[in-house]
């Protein structure tokens, strides 16, 4: 077998069973918390019968290894069941949650990470001087901010202020996808503004890295532009830090935008998965982990990938 | 003023004319805009309410997981969309009395036990079907059925008998009750058909709007009903509620105009909020209240003397002033406050007193640190609460321990666990039921521990008393055994805060809830 085809089998092999441990995980936590779905539903006004009835009807009563082991069956089968608190579909409301979220992870991906890098190679090219020093202090005071914040001023600015943009991002399927874009402005720039320091510095370090190397003097010497050697020359030699980072902040863009949502009133995954938490809504909570750790490990799996396939001596092994 | 002026006024007024235009034109005429706008909201008013338009509310207290079964509502969002989509058999009007809505006429026995309602004839359903006797029947059954989980189990629990002929709801009650009409206005309780034990979140109501979109914890859309059986209320072609659970967001949603009213303005920014441009916060005195609560049955605060002290040593003026910042009112330990009716105005209101609170506290035999459980989840507040209670109860020799609790798991490990924690009231329509749930020896919150026969004689005997004055009068007495020997510190009653904008009008609170109890989108319209 060629080694790079087990290479990558070993790599899904073990994202797999890394995914197994987490569901694990995540139900264990959920049995950990205080208080059960029950008295989360009925609250302050609950009565020792109506908790029991309620227990009953869910199938509280059953141990919780029996209730895991039935689920995990089920999901594998693709059904997530249906929500304990509101009796709906766990699919069908995960479905469009989640194309909300991805909607906007896709807005802020398709600014953030062009910018970020373009932003790395014209720092790396004017380093130390002052182009590099502003996007380094521009990049760090957004990262360094809280997200909230940013999200406020940004909303007190556009929306408030000028009337450019809505505060409130609220989408739906009857709206056309110029209305979708104009509603996901803002969170999309907070998120962008958050994400981008990262991407940058770590392709400026790992650029500067490469740019050490004998090879990129001869480049030089052979009186290439600047910014061709650095895009042509030494960034594919970067290209595995790089993409690590890239894809770490796009898991983050999918699964850690919850404060975003809540701020700007976006319909996603991060502000559904909350308020079943609050409710001990275990198969929603298990539903949405899954999908949350399958997508951080898939996209890590491809940053691996993809910067396995981009070293040629592990692309060409002798 | 002009002629000129007055003829684009009463346009305006009509809505002949667009606000913007009527300002710009006013201004031509040398009018300026606060004064033009001033006088656009009194011709309005005067003109009386408006049809069309879309509403859209800002609200906190929706989840994904809500339902439009009105059996399990429990948050803002599903009370407001239960008020606006559906109708009860009476409401309470602002000023305390019954209005009646599905029933026409209510009457009762002479000993306030069996309670008659005439059923309203040509209602209609959203899906078309006929209101009948029989469905309101079906409705209260649902609710008084274990099984439905209903909020609203508590207050059915007293109803032995339901009954259904004709056009006629007969209710009979376990004991007297000459409150039963008021317990039958609950939000939980909107009648569906059969009761809603085919589909209990059908959202099939009778209530002037019906139920066009769901997404719950995003948004709920609704549209006029145009076979409502009521023209005087319903005024707008559609409402729009979305979910904004963010204090911050909703303000800034209401500023920038993309909201028309919010609710829960959090009282510290609502001074910033009503200075806003055409931004108006709209407060009422209401009946819910936060507490302090103390477990009568339970050592150290089995002893009344200590229990004084503790009730002696909270300054509630400060704690009106720092946690509500004046948007509400000071509490006299007693679950009652003027927003209900039949309320004795002259019981002395209790103040922060450290030397008395001292000599009650060396007279108990107490000594040492005392636990106070709070947090941040008992009322908005609540920790910073503790903390000067904390002080106020430092200057008079008593020390508060204070133990910050985790908000999940609060209202199942401490509250009604604990024996002195912090906590907080909704309030009830009525005094009988704010004491039937809470302060009852038999009560099933009896959150204090309160066990007083004297108390519950008093209560039941103002329950079958049909005469005012007489009623009155025991309430009184009720209320001041609360007051000076229960477990109960209620340093303040909050107020309703909520925002609105310039395009709404005929805005009048009701101490019965937020949102003019629940009300806003079915009585409000557009200026």
């Amino acid at each position: 077998m060629h080694p790079i085809l087990k290479l990558l089998i070993q790599r899904i092999a073990l994202g797999l069973l890394l995914l197994w441990a987490a569901s694990v995980l995540i139900f264990l936590g959920t049995q950990i918390l205080p208080g059960d779905v029950a008295q989360a539903i009925l609250g302050q006004s609950a009565t020792e019968q109506a908790l029991a009835n309620l227990r009953a009807s869910m199938g509280l009563e059953r141990p919780a290894v029996e209730r895991y082991f039935e689920w995990l069956i089920n999901a594998l089968q693709g059904d997530l069941g249906t929500a304990l608190s509101n009796r709906r579909d766990i699919a069908t409301a995960i479905g469009q949650r989640m194309g909300n979220t991805l909607f906007l992870a896709s807005v802020a991906a398709a600014i953030s990470v062009p910018l970020a890098i373009f932003l790395g190679l014209l720092a790396v090219r004017f380093r130390d001087r002052w182009p590099d020093k502003m996007i380094s202090a521009i990049t760090l005071t957004s990262i360094s901010l809280p997200e909230f914040l940013l999200g406020y001023v940004l909303m007190y600015v556009f929306s408030v202020q000028l009337g450019w943009f809505p505060s409130v991002s609220n989408i739906n399927s009857s709206m056309s996808f110029w209305q979708k874009l104009n509603a996901v402005a803002l969170p999309a720039m907070v998120l962008t503004l958050v994400v981008l320091a990262h991407m940058m510095r770590m392709t400026r370090a790992a650029i500067l890295n490469v740019m050490q190397s004998a090879y990129i003097e001869t480049a030089e010497l052979k009186g290439l532009r600047r910014l061709t050697l650095i895009s042509r020359h030494a960034m594919p030699n970067a290209l595995a830090p790089i993409v690590n980072v890239v894809m770490l902040n796009l898991a983050y863009l999918v699964v850690g935008v919850v404060v975003i949502e809540v701020v700007f009133v976006y319909p996603g995954m991060g502000q559904y998965l909350v308020d079943h938490v609050a409710k001990r809504d275990v198969p929603v909570v298990q539903a949405c982990g899954l999908i949350f750790a399958a997508i951080y490990i898939g996209l890590n799996l491809l940053a691996d990938i993809i910067s396995i396939l981009s070293n040629p001596r592990l692309r060409h092994p002798k | 003023m002009t002629d000129q002026f007055h003829y684009l006024l009463a346009r305006a007024a009509r809505g002949q004319l667009d606000r913007r235009s009527f300002l710009g034109r006013a201004a031509a005429l040398g009018v300026g805009a606060t004064a033009a706008s001033t006088l656009l909201s009194q011709a309005v008013l005067a003109q009386g309410p408006r049809r069309g338009g879309h509403l859209v509310q800002g609200l906190v207290g929706g989840e994904s997981t809500n339902s439009k079964d009105p059996a399990l509502a429990l948050s803002q969002v599903p009370f407001s969309y239960l008020r606006t989509s559906g109708d009860t058999l009476v409401n309470i009007s602002p000023d305390g009395n019954i209005v009646p809505r599905l029933a026409e006429e209510v009457s009762s026995s002479p000993d306030a036990q069996t309670w008659t309602f005439k059923i309203r004839s040509g209602v209609e359903f959203h899906s078309g079907k006929t209101l009948t006797a029989e469905d309101c029947a079906q409705t209260l059954r649902r609710h008084s059925n274990e099984d439905a989980q209903s909020g609203a189990l508590g207050i059915m629990r007293g109803i032995t008998e339901i009954r259904a002929e004709g056009d006629t709801l007969t209710l009979v009650s376990n004991t007297p009750n000459a409150d039963l009409p008021y317990l039958l206005a609950d939000y939980h309780l909107v009648i569906q058909p059969n009761g809603g034990f085919d589909d209990p979140a059908a959202g099939d109501f009778t209530g002037p709007y019906r139920w066009v979109e769901d997404e719950p914890g995003v948004r709920h859309v609704l549209e006029k009903f145009a076979n409502h059986w009521d023209d005087s209320v319903g005024h707008w072609d559609s409402v729009e509620m979305l979910v904004i659970n963010d204090a911050t967001a909703r303000n800034s949603a209401l500023q920038s105009g993309q909201v028309q009213m919010i609710n829960r303005v959090e009282p510290r920014v609502a001074g910033l909020l009503a200075r806003a441009p055409g931004v108006t916060v709209a407060s009422t005195p209401g009946r819910g209240h936060y507490v302090f609560i103390m477990h009568c049955n339970t050592a150290p605060f089995d002893n009344n003397d200590l229990r004084m002290a503790l009730k002696l040593a909270i300054n509630r003026e400060d704690m009106v002033q720092r946690i509500l910042a004046g948007y509400g009112s000071v509490g006299n330990d007693m679950p009652i406050n003027a927003a209900y009716p039949l309320f004795d105005e002259t019981i002395p209101q209790r103040t922060y007193d450290p030397d008395q609170a001292r000599h009650y506290f060396q007279r108990s035999g107490h000594s040492g640190p005392i636990d106070l459980r709070t947090s941040e989840v008992a009322f908005p507040g609540a920790v910073d609460a503790a903390q000067l209670f904390q002080e106020s109860a430092a200057a008079a020799g008593i020390e508060l321990n204070i133990i910050r609790e985790p908000g999940d798991g609060y209202w199942s490990e401490v509250w009604n666990a604990k024996p002195f924690c912090a906590s907080y009231w909704g309030g009830r329509p009525v005094q009988d039921q704010m004491y039937s749930t809470a302060y009852l020896s038999t009560a099933d919150w009896n959150d204090t521990r309160f066990q007083n026969e004297r108390f519950d004689a008093l209560l039941l005997e103002a329950r079958a008393e049909l005469d005012l004055t007489r009623r009155k009068e025991l309430y009184s007495a009720a209320g001041m055994l609360v007051r000076d020997e229960g477990g109960l510190i209620c340093p303040m009653f909050n107020d309703w805060v909520d925002g609105h904008n310039a395009q709404v009008a005929g805005w009048q609170g009701n101490p019965a809830g937020e949102m003019m109890n629940g009300f806003a989108a079915v009585q409000t319209w557009q200026a």
